[in-house]
Parts: C-alpha cells; sequence; structure tokens
C-alpha cells in the first residue's frame, strides 16, 4: 500500500490538504499527516517515497498515483529551496509527525533534556550564554544574560513564559514550530526551567490560531512525564496585538487589560505575578535543545556573522512567487532572499518594497538590498529584523497608503497607558490624510476669535511635513514600548524613498 | 440552572488557577456569544474583583463582545501581507454579497500570510482567495 506524507498544518489545510488526504485515502493509500516543509506555493504538497507533488488538488490524486503527473517536483529534500536552507530549529519540518513521541524521540527529541539533568544551573546557562543565542521575538536580547539574572534573582517561585502572540503580519514561524514540533518547544521550556529553578511555565498564544492551541494542549499532555516537575499550561490571548509586548502579555496571563508596564523593574526580577520570570518567544526557545546537545552551543556560535549567532528562520510571505520558511544563518542579503530564493513577485511585476519584521518595521527600498541580514546592519539602516518577517510589494503599492495603515493599525492595537502612542497614532493618520489631500484650511472651531492659539491660515506641505518628523520622534522616543516607539520606522521608510506617493 | 449559576459555576471551574480571568471570559464568550454587564457582575463576586475591573478587561480586548452577533462571521485579513497580495480589491465585492446578513470583520494576521488573501470561519481557514471565492466564502456562510 503507498504511504503518503501530507502536511496538517494550518497553511495546508487553508490551501485545501484535508480534501487532497481524502482523496488519496479513497484511492486506497495509506496517509500520514505530519508537519510542513514550509514551501508555502506547493501547499498542499503530498510526499510518496521522497518524492513531492504539489500543489493538489482531490482530482489531481489519480494521475499522481499513475505516475503521470506534472505536478512532480521531484526529490523533496534535494529542492533547492530547502537543499539551500540550513535547518536546526525547523530539522523536523515536513519528517515528523506533530505529536508522536516515538518520532519525536526518533529524532534525538529528549536528549538535551536528559543531558542537562547532569548539568547545574550555572553550567546551563553558560552553555545557553557561549552560543550567542539572542531573543528572537524582535529585541535581540542575550538569552544567556536574561537566564542569568533570573537565575540570580532571589525568589520563591519563578516562571517561564514562552510568547507565541505572533501578531506580525508576514510572520508565521512560531505557528509553524507550535503546529509541526510542539515537543521541540516544552522540552526548550523545561530546559529554561531547571536553568533557572521555575515549576511553572505558561505558553501565551493569540486566540487567532486555534489549531496551535490544539496541537500544544496535547502535546503538554503526551509529554508531561518527560517534562515533569516542570508544568505548562497553554494561555489564550483575546485579540490584542499589543499583547505580544512581554509585560502586556504578563498582564494578560495575570487576568489584566494588556497594557503595557514601566521598565524597570525588567521582568527578570519582576515578571509574572511580580516573581522572576524568564520570557522567551517560541523560536528562541525551540533553539535551546538543539544548542544543549554535545557541541550544539559551539555549532551555533560558529553559525552567521558578527554579533548576530546561528540561524534565523526567515519568513518569505506577502507578493512573493515561493513564499515560506526558510532558515539559514544570519548574514543572507535580501536580493538572494527574494530573486534568488523567493522567485520575484507572485504578481510578476518588478519589487517595490519589503518590509521587515512586521508592522512596525522599515520599508526598504530596492537599492538596499544587498544589506545583511544582521540585528546591528539591520540596525544601522534605521531598519529592523523584528521576528524575521519579510513581506514583499510589487509596483502597485501605495506607501503613502501604507504608512497611514502604520498609524491606523498603531492606533487600533494601542493599549492606551501612554500619550505618544495613544494620541500619536491618530494625529499621525490625520496628518498623513493632509498631506495627501494637499493640507487643510482652519476650521470652524479653529477659526473662533476665542482661539487664540490656533493657526488661521493654511499649513504648507512643508510645514506639515516638519510636523510629521516631530510627530515621529515624540513617539520614537517618548512610548513605553515598541509599538508606538516603532511605528515610525514604516512611515519615515516610505516617506523617504516614496516620497511621490505622498503627493 | 440560571445563567448567572451556570457563569458562576464556570467561574468555579477555574479555581485554582493563577490568574483565572481570561480563561473565563473566553468560556463565557463562547456560551453566550458575548460578555454582558450581567455577566460581569457574576465574575466580579466570584473572583473578588470590583466591576470596573472587570469591565476594564472584557473592553479591553478584541475578541469579547458586550452583545451578542447571531449572525455567522467571517473574519478577513487585512494586515500587510494580504494586502500586498490584494486583499483590499476584494473588499467591496464581499461586502454587497455580506450585507446585513453575514458580518464581515478585520482581522490582523491569520499567519498564512505567504498565501493570502486569507480568511477564517470559526477554525476553518481559507487561503489563496480571489473576489469569486470570497463572495463564495460570504454566500455560503
Amino acid at each position: 500500500m503507498t504511504l503518503v506524507r501530507i502536511s496538517d498544518d494550518a497553511l495546508a489545510l487553508a490551501c485545501g490538504a484535508d480534501a487532497v488526504a481524502a482523496a488519496f485515502v479513497a484511492a486506497g493509500c495509506t496517509v500520514e499527516r505530519v508537519s510542513s516543509w514550509g514551501m508555502h506555493w506547493l501547499e498542499p504538497l503530498a510526499e510518496i517515497d521522497g518524492i513531492g507533488f504539489g500543489p493538489l488538488f482531490p482530482e489531481d490524486v489519480a494521475a499522481v498515483l499513475a505516475g503521470t503527473s506534472d505536478k512532480w517536483i521531484g526529490a523533496i529534500a534535494d529542492h533547492p529551496f530547502i537543499k539551500r536552507q540550513q535547518r536546526l530549529t525547523f530539522a523536523r519540518a515536513g519528517k515528523t509527525r506533530p505529536l508522536s513521541l516515538a518520532d519525536y524521540a526518533a529524532t534525538d527529541g529528549w536528549s538535551a533534556l536528559n543531558r542537562v539533568k547532569s548539568l547545574t544551573s550555572p553550567e546551563i546557562v553558560a552553555e545557553v550564554t557561549h552560543s550567542g543565542l539572542r531573543g528572537r521575538g524582535g529585541a535581540g536580547f542575550p538569552a544567556g544574560i536574561k537566564w542569568r539574572t533570573v537565575l540570580e534573582a532571589p525568589g520563591p517561585r519563578k516562571y517561564v513564559v514562552c510568547n507565541a502572540d505572533e501578531g506580525d503580519s508576514g510572520t508565521f514561524a512560531d505557528r509553524m514550530l507550535m503546529e509541526g514540533d510542539p515537543f521541540q518547544l516544552l522540552e526548550g521550556m523545561a530546559i529554561a526551567a531547571q536553568a533557572i529553578g521555575a515549576q511553572q511555565g505558561y505558553i501565551y498564544v493569540r486566540s487567532e490560531y486555534p489549531h496551535a492551541i490544539n496541537k500544544l494542549n496535547a502535546a503538554i499532555e503526551l509529554a508531561s512525564e518527560h517534562i515533569a516537575p516542570f508544568r505548562v499550561e497553554v494561555r489564550v490571548g483575546a485579540g490584542a496585538y499589543v499583547c505580544g509586548e512581554e509585560t502586556a502579555l504578563l498582564n494578560s496571563i495575570e487576568g489584566k487589560r494588556g497594557e503595557v508596564r514601566a521598565k524597570p523593574p525588567l521582568p527578570a526580577h519582576e515578571g509574572l505575578f511580580g516573581c522572576p520570570t524568564v520570557v522567551h518567544n517560541v523560536l528562541t526557545l525551540a533553539a535551546i535543545p538543539h544548542i544543549m546537545v554535545p557541541g550544539g552551543a559551539g555549532l551555533y556560535d560558529s553559525l552567521g556573522i558578527d554579533r548576530s549567532k546561528g540561524t534565523m528562520p526567515i519568513q518569505l510571505a506577502g507578493n512573493i512567487r515561493h513564499g515560506g520558511l526558510f532558515e539559514t544563518a544570519f548574514g543572507i542579503t535580501l536580493n538572494e532572499l527574494i530573486h534568488d530564493i523567493g522567485g520575484g513577485t507572485a504578481s510578476g511585476r518588478p519589487v517595490k518594497a519589503v518590509q521587515v519584521g512586521g508592522p512596525l518595521g522599515a520599508y526598504i527600498h530596492p537599492s538596499q538590498f544587498d544589506l545583511p541580514f544582521d540585528y546591528e546592519a539591520y540596525a544601522g539602516a534605521d531598519a529592523l529584523i523584528g521576528h524575521g518577517g519579510v513581506v514583499v510589494f510589487d509596483d502597485t503599492a501605495d506607501m503613502g497608503a501604507l504608512a497611514r495603515f502604520a498609524f491606523q493599525f498603531c492606533a487600533a492595537e494601542s493599549c492606551g497607558k501612554c500619550t505618544p502612542c495613544r494620541i500619536g497614532s491618530t494625529r499621525g493618520v490625520e496628518l498623513i490624510d493632509r498631506i495627501r489631500t494637499g493640507g487643510r484650511d482652519a476650521d470652524a472651531v479653529e477659526a473662533l476669535a476665542q482661539m487664540h492659539n490656533a493657526r488661521k491660515d493654511r499649513r504648507s506641505r512643508a510645514e506639515d511635513l516638519q510636523l510629521l518628523e516631530d510627530l515621529c520622534e515624540t513617539m520614537q522616543f517618548g512610548s513605553l514600548c515598541a509599538l508606538g516607539g516603532f511605528t515610525p520606522y514604516p512611515v519615515r521608510s516610505a516617506l523617504k524613498h516614496w516620497p511621490e506617493d505622498f503627493a | 440552572m440560571t445563567r448567572a449559576e451556570r457563569i458562576a459555576e464556570i467561574c468555579a471551574s477555574h479555581r485554582g488557577r493563577e490568574g483565572p480571568l481570561l480563561p473565563i471570559l473566553h468560556d463565557i464568550q463562547r456560551e453566550f456569544g458575548c460578555v454582558d454587564a450581567e455577566a460581569e457582575r457574576v465574575i466580579a463576586h466570584e473572583l473578588n474583583l470590583s466591576r470596573a475591573e472587570v469591565h476594564g478587561v472584557v473592553s479591553f480586548y478584541h475578541d469579547f463582545s458586550a452583545e451578542p452577533d447571531p449572525r455567522p462571521c467571517i473574519e478577513l485579513c487585512r494586515a500587510e501581507a494580504c494586502q500586498a497580495r490584494g486583499v483590499e480589491e476584494l473588499v467591496a465585492s464581499a461586502e454587497a454579497a455580506a450585507g446585513e446578513r453575514v458580518r464581515l470583520k478585520p482581522v490582523y494576521c491569520l499567519g498564512l500570510c505567504s498565501v493570502g488573501p486569507a480568511a477564517r470561519i470559526g477554525d476553518r481557514l481559507h487561503a489563496r482567495l480571489n473576489a469569486a471565492a470570497l463572495v463564495k466564502l460570504v454566500q455560503s456562510a
């Protein structure tokens, strides 16, 4: 009987994987549901004896089985998109059944956790520090230093919190990992717990990811013996983007409004319920198991460039022909990512702009596409890597509208605690509208004699642009967290490179 | 069992959890389609919080609503990656098809950013939508 492997990842399901799987079953095949390879333009992708076929519809199944299908893509492992990658965090992608403990153990699962059981906390922390691992959520803070801070912080209770509130548009690596390899995340959390002395962990998942929530809950039940005495609970978010900010996330778990906290105190000192807490993104925690195997830390440190060590799961999204998950060592350029690997735009039109790092990331102009993927290089170019999402836009994109959207999104999602973000975002929308429609005269209220300080004449475009710059500066330096603080990145970059779109 | 008793029972089922408010609100929203003033009053009593505290949390999060909306709901992703793949051009025809019968709700990212435009109905996801496919989805919702 023919064994067919098809992903049960949410993206594959959205593209119709269940119907394709059912058609294979109806044709007498055995179907195994595995994680996704991350070649999203080929989903639903079926694998038979290592050979891939995709994207499939149920009516393609007969031809696939007869060996006459034009959806044949050859050996999946040799596909250029897979071959060019260096997969550590996503080493199991496409190869294992997400909730199979047997598959996990057969692919070196739990070996890192078993190894650290004979190590002391400072030894574990030293290895994580040596690996050079930095937080993958966006800020890029060294993980080892965070662990040491929590380890040394006094307190009877400590927590490990996984930030799985992946709200950035253009990112899906957390979702793919939670759905495709949930045990790896739990193993990473258990190692972190052992290192800092935590008994309880939480995974905060956004409510937009129902499949990930179900997989995690099932995985926690299956793996409870392996990670004991550590316990993990899934907490479901409630549609607030700002809860991806770590202090808002902690408030949300505590059952409060997802408002940002002022720092200090850092969560490492006073985090969840006031206790020392390690908060990490999914990808950071999932990197821990392969760092904590013998030689893993050294290997991680040897990859990447400068102070950006190891690999980054980059997510190719938006208007790109070959979108999907591309994990590689730091240092790759956007030219390689978009043209060599991604195959240009899906629409076939020229690339106009690329937004890296989610809704708060800068729009990058094609003239900067030789920038190496590296935290410091991006920061130097007034851009950010964020969570590694790369969203491609073709030449039909209206950058003025996208800049307005950045403010509008910030206004909708602001937690409201600090003024620059809460008020500034709304003023930003108004200001961009004014710039794009050629200014406005004083309104009825402003024209009143009592309004001494209100301006009576029309503002020039140059004055409005100056006002926008002032607003961006206020938001960048005056906001409590990255939501208000980074919204100026997409706005300023759009205005700088495509001023014609603001006319 | 009255509604208030059922809500108290939901609260009790989460006893022993640290920070139980969000899981409780999710359960109530799922069961009753909303978290209204009466529910807030019962929760406040059960968790020993003020009604203002509970209302502050309920009103903060997009997932909780004060009134039930019995219409079928389609969540359409309107974030940047789906914009890059042309979601905005589908909105007008989808809204026309939806009319008052179907609720068309914007969401910001379903994590299907490489195969957008994407939509969600309950736990079912739909990707690679074009105008015709989305209209069909709206009509069959």
